[in-house]
């Protein structure tokens, strides 16, 4: 996407939104103009980005423990059929419990504190990194095996030198849609309780009718998973790059 | 090198309860044996029966080297695909069998052997830049790497354009020299010239063809070999029929 194309998309954005509240005639306090929202963001600035750090390194360290553990599991599964079916269903199984019906019991487990958040953003993101790790480590053609095999090869060896590295992009894949969900289960534990973040101070402004100040807390949260969903987006084509055999620009 | 062995395998294989073929078959030590015949009557599973490969189908009889040592680790495979792993250079790509037995590859030989098959000049190149024909004789510099006194070839030349796959016939008879090979392959011509051994199979079993009395590689321009040729090629289509 081009610098223009941006700015214009912002520009479209902002004026069907001006448009909504010139056609609406909606008092301030229920929906707040751009520019409102714009002087609530600059006036409380320094809170409002007290409270983006909170989040924001309860959703870095969510991602980070959480792809770990998705490809801790993942190399497991692929290197033991046992584990597979076993595991497999399992993992299926606590994919369908919402994670929204689980905030208030990590909440009572983990704290009020940003434990039980980075707990939430683990929890939501850790099975789409799995399964698109997993699928990428197992879904391998059939004629690598039998060359490898012919070969003498190693379980481990053969995991090291080609399913791993055979598997990145679909890893990518999966780091991508972790960088969308995993705000959404920190701001969903911040809710449950929190006394910092974006989404305690978008409760708070929402109970106080500061109704700009909610905007502002949310328009910032768009752009931090956005921000976040660029840079895993580059990591992702990286890695695509890698496995494909292409020199990398930049690196 | 040592002697290669020869192989012998006799035996029936069965697909889903089905008799897929029956067969006996002699790879003789030190000889290009060209096995051919119509898709799915069972070519590449004798090659992965003898390699140990799974077939999804069950076998009945023996497979046997002619020294009496089992077979196993000491065949070398060539497919049709490359089977190039884009991510690392032409030199890794070469050494990977020491990489996936966990031990440490000799690069000194691999980079002669690179020079065997003329690509010395893009040892650090990847797959992705190479031309179809280079890919090929990476994947040949593979083979040789592991070194076995046996190879496999399952159709590794049917992918290459004409002019290509002769300069890969050539080389791969040349570096091959002294070992036991068993080439899969659709194409009469390449069988005629590179064969010491034709066996062609049918559902009926494998029977030899006759090949010309001039040694390997043949000239295609030469009549004997042409007409071997052509009568290879009626008999496939009459087997088809």
């Amino acid at each position: 996407m081009r610098p223009f194309d941006i700015v214009l998309a912002i520009g479209i954005g902002l004026a069907l939104w001006q448009g909504l509240v010139i056609i609406t005639d909606a008092p301030h306090f229920i929906l707040p103009s751009p520019l409102r929202v714009a002087q609530a963001m600059w006036h409380s600035r320094v809170i409002i980005a007290e409270n983006a750090l909170v989040t924001a390194s309860e959703v870095a360290l969510g991602l980070l423990f959480g792809s770990l553990l998705g490809v801790a599991t993942a190399i497991q599964l692929a290197l033991s059929r046992t584990a597979e079916r076993i595991m497999l269903p399992i993992l299926v199984f606590t994919q369908a419990v919402p994670v929204f019906a689980l905030a208030p019991v990590l909440t009572l487990w983990f704290g009020y504190g940003m434990g039980s958040k980075i707990v939430m953003a683990v929890l939501i993101i850790y099975f789409p990194v799995t399964s698109a790790f997993h699928d990428g480590l197992t879904r391998i053609d059939q004629n690598y095996r039998d060359l490898a095999q012919s070969m003498g090869a190693k379980k481990l060896q053969f995991l090291r030198q080609i399913q791993i590295p055979n598997a990145l992009p679909s890893l990518g894949t999966g780091l991508k849609l972790a960088a969308v969900y995993a705000p959404i289960g920190a701001v969903i534990g911040e809710w449950v309780g929190a006394s910092k973040g974006l989404g305690y101070l978008m409760l708070l402004a929402n109970g106080r009718a500061k109704i700009d100040l909610m905007f502002a807390s949310l328009i910032v949260l768009a752009c931090l998973t956005v921000l976040l969903h660029i840079a895993v987006g580059i990591l992702a084509n990286r890695l695509s790059r890698y496995a494909g055999g292409e020199v990398s620009r930049t690196g | 090198m040592t002697l290669p062995p020869g192989i012998l395998l006799s035996g029936q294989h069965y697909l889903e309860g089905q008799l897929l073929f029956k067969a006996e078959l002699e790879l003789p030590a030190g000889e290009w044996t060209c096995l051919l015949g119509r898709s799915g009557v069972g070519k590449s599973t004798i090659l992965r029966l003898i390699l140990g490969l799974e077939t999804g189908g069950r076998f009945e009889g023996s497979i046997a080297a002619s020294d009496g040592v089992p077979l196993d680790r000491r065949i070398g495979y060539m497919a049709q695909s490359d089977l190039l792993l884009p991510w690392l250079t032409v030199l890794e790509n070469i050494c990977i069998g020491a990489r996936l037995r966990g031990t440490a590859p000799d690069l000194e030989r691999a980079q002669v052997l690179l020079d065997r098959v003329g690509l010395a000049d893009r040892a650090g190149a990847k797959p992705a830049a190479l031309s179809g024909g280079m890919r090929q004789r990476a994947a040949l510099a593979r083979t040789l790497m592991e070194d076995q006194p046996v190879v496999f070839l399952d159709e590794p030349f049917s992918a290459l354009d004409a002019g290509t796959r002769a300069d890969m016939q050539e080389l791969a008879v040349e570096v091959l020299a002294g070992r036991t090979v068993l080439l899969v392959t659709h194409d009469p011509a390449e069988a005629t010239r590179l064969a010491d051994q034709i066996i062609v199979l049918s559902a009926a079993g494998a029977a030899p063809w006759p090949v010309p009395a001039s040694p390997p590689l043949r000239s295609l321009s030469d009549p004997e070999t042409l007409s071997c040729q052509t009568r290879l090629l009626d008999h496939l289509r009459g087997v088809t029929v």
